[in-house]
């Protein structure tokens, strides 16, 4: 007997007892889905976590001024008097001092009130260089970044968020329009592109100038080389840890102290990510957990439909004996028939868990992301469910005595 | 055709057993059902083993089917001693040298006529196209080409066992072994499987039939008696049963 006749005859015994084969893969159904959804659910939420971080940068290792320790607070005059300068970035920007740093991006901030003819908006300033923009991994929608030309000349140009240009302007075209800031006028070169939902500050709102020209227009004039963060950027994923101790070296150099007197932090992504994380995974493996037991049981209730099958089907397996079925023919059939039922319930439970997904997220504020690796995983899965659990009644039915079958009534 | 009429050619006898006895440990019991049968069945013979129930007469179909191994003697069937044979290796002499037909008809009650005559083929690897050829010529032989499509549980008792005889011809298979054939059907479905048999048996056939009816024995050529385990009397028939048999009932 072929496999492929092997396989028809499993699928003719599976549609002859439609109500309880259907019941029998509801259990792998299940099972399979809720899987699916547990290991989306904790992959959407890790993703969620991830991309809000990932949004500051990629491979971004944050300098702040001032430093935390368990003994006495904060250390240095952080926000009101600024220990990180402009000497601190071109440092950092050496490729002798820090190899493994590509870019740096110093930023000041400061709120300012923008005026655009009769309209005014209080928001933060930003002076920077043209490094910010891919170090913090933003575009642009209009127009473009101010250049290394324009930082050198101080030149009185500005980048808008989306919603800095929107309540300034409304609807109209912001681009090459004029905005006043402290008393000089900048004009509109580009407009940042809308950098997405963000949890605690909005990224949207900000006007970016060279930093020259905030330091010589904007700032007070007594703090004009202070800097209040700078955005390191590793060359790549890998010398993300390299960069940091080139960082921490080169800063600790520059302010001449020693570690345990540092009046800077330097943080990264990473850092981040692991603490926002870890309770998520948690929780994952606990869900995962659950639905990985009633996976099982759905496996346990193919095993007992399979054995309850075998015993009514005695008779079509004497016969079947008689007729020329090998003990090897006759197990096949029925591994064939708890496989097919295993799978049928795992094709039934990707469908159900990708249904859920859609809709799911509707109801709870939570996205759900299944990668594909996870379908084809618990496809692999209801699979081996269903030959484990047609193992031992297939063998019991491969075993059984043709006279015997064919005598019992 | 000529290949479905005639299905053996030797000089040896289809069947021959020497000296079998079966015996059954049911606990610490242990039961003879056969003690020394020894008989020979010639190719085109058509012999009726009868017997009163628990004569043995079951227990010596199960060794005449390969579907039980006797504990002592030997048995050839087409040439073949199978009385030593492991599970597998009798599973392919049933298959190729046997077409059983049962009391209970023992067909399977999803799949069609057609179907169900195609089963022992699908278990020597012939192809479907031919399966379904052959099926159809022995649904045709039986008197059932109209009904080739229909479920068991559409037929009569008469056609289910005629479907049964047609799955017991398709193989072409040495020896046509029926159990009590009638004994599940009206007179009038008997005489009409009965006839199909003797039909069969003037096309060339090697048909064993076991019956505890001296009726039905009667339509053999010749009748073997069993009672407690051996050959009581073994006789061919010439046209009226002799009175002799009939006090074995």
């Amino acid at each position: 007997m072929t496999w492929g006749e092997t396989f028809r005859t499993a699928l003719e015994a599976i549609r002859s007892r439609r109500m309880r084969s259907s019941l029998t893969m509801l259990g792998i159904l299940i099972g399979i889905a809720a899987v699916m959804l547990t290991v989306g659910l904790g992959q959407g939420a890790q993703t969620q976590v991830r991309d809000q971080i990932n949004q500051l940068g990629s491979n971004l290792l944050i300098v702040s001024p001032g430093s935390t320790t368990t003994t006495s607070g904060i250390r240095g005059g952080r926000g009101s008097a600024s220990t990180l300068t402009t000497r601190d970035a071109t440092a950092l920007a050496s490729p002798v001092v820090a190899p493994d740093i590509a870019r740096v991006a110093p930023v000041v901030t400061g709120s300012q009130s923008l005026t655009a003819g009769t309209t005014n908006w209080t928001t933060n300033v930003v002076g920077t260089t043209p490094d910010w923009l891919p170090v913090r991994a933003r575009t642009l929608t209009q127009g473009r970044f101010f250049s290394t030309a324009e930082l050198n000349d101080a030149a009185a140009v500005t980048v808008l968020g989306s919603t800095t240009a929107s309540e300034l302007f409304g609807g109209r075209d912001a681009l090459g329009q004029s905005v006043n800031i402290n008393g000089t006028t900048f004009s509109v070169i580009g407009l940042l592109n809308t950098a997405g939902s963000s949890t605690t500050t909005d990224d949207d709102d900000q006007a970016l100038v060279p930093q020259t020209t905030y330091s010589s227009r904007i700032a007070s004039s007594g703090n004009a080389a202070g800097i209040s963060t700078l955005y390191l950027q590793a060359s790549s994923t890998e010398a993300l840890s390299a960069a940091y101790q080139e960082a921490n070296k080169a800063l600790l150099g520059t302010h001449g102290v020693t570690a345990t007197a540092a009046d800077f932090t330097v943080s990264s992504q990473q850092s981040l990510l692991t603490t926002a994380t870890a309770t998520d995974k948690t929780l994952t493996v606990l869900l995962a957990g659950i639905a990985a037991i009633s996976l099982l049981v759905g496996g346990i209730g193919v095993m007992n439909i399979m054995l309850v099958s075998v015993t009514e089907r005695i008779r079509e397996i004497g016969l079947r004996k008689a007729l020329g079925a090998t003990p090897r023919v006759v197990r096949r059939q029925f591994l064939v028939e708890a496989s097919t039922l295993g799978l049928a319930g795992g094709v039934l439970g990707i469908a159900l868990g990708m249904i859920g997904a859609q809709v799911l997220p509707r109801f709870i504020d939570q996205p759900v992301t299944i990668p594909p690796v996870v379908g084809i995983g618990a496809l692999g899965i209801a699979l081996i469910i269903g030959i484990v659990a047609g193992v031992y009644p297939a063998s019991r039915a491969a075993r059984l005595a043709p006279i015997d079958a064919l005598r019992s009534e | 055709m000529t290949a479905l009429l005639i299905p053996y050619e030797g000089s040896s006898p289809i069947l021959r057993l020497v000296d079998v006895g079966k015996t059954y440990a049911t606990g610490s019991v242990e039961v003879e059902a056969l003690h020394g049968i020894s008989m020979e069945v010639d190719r085109g013979e058509y012999v009726a083993i009868m017997g009163p129930s628990g004569s043995g007469k079951s227990t010596l179909m199960h060794i005449l089917g390969c579907l039980d191994v006797p504990s002592t003697g030997s048995y050839d069937l087409a040439g073949e001693d199978v009385s030593r044979m492991s599970e597998d290796a009798l599973a392919h002499v049933r298959n190729r040298q046997i077409g059983f037909v049962f009391q209970q008809f023992n067909l399977l009650p999803a799949l069609s006529a057609w179907r169900n005559v195609e089963l022992p083929l699908c278990y020597s690897g012939v192809g479907r196209s031919e399966r379904k050829e052959r099926a159809m010529q022995a649904l045709e032989r039986v008197g059932l080409g109209d009904r080739v499509d229909h479920r068991p549980g559409e037929l009569s008792g008469g056609q289910q066992q005629r479907v049964a005889v047609a799955r017991a011809l398709v193989t072409d298979p040495a020896l046509i072994l029926a159990d009590e054939p009638t004994g599940n059907l009206d007179s009038h479905s008997s005489a009409d499987v009965l006839s199909l048999f003797a039909e069969l048996h003037d096309q060339g056939r090697t048909i064993v039939l076991i019956t505890h009816e001296r009726e039905v024995a009667g339509s053999a050529q010749r009748v073997v008696g069993i009672l407690d385990g051996q050959i009581e009397t073994d006789r061919q028939l010439a046209l009226a049963i002799p009175s002799s048999l009939a006090s074995l009932r």
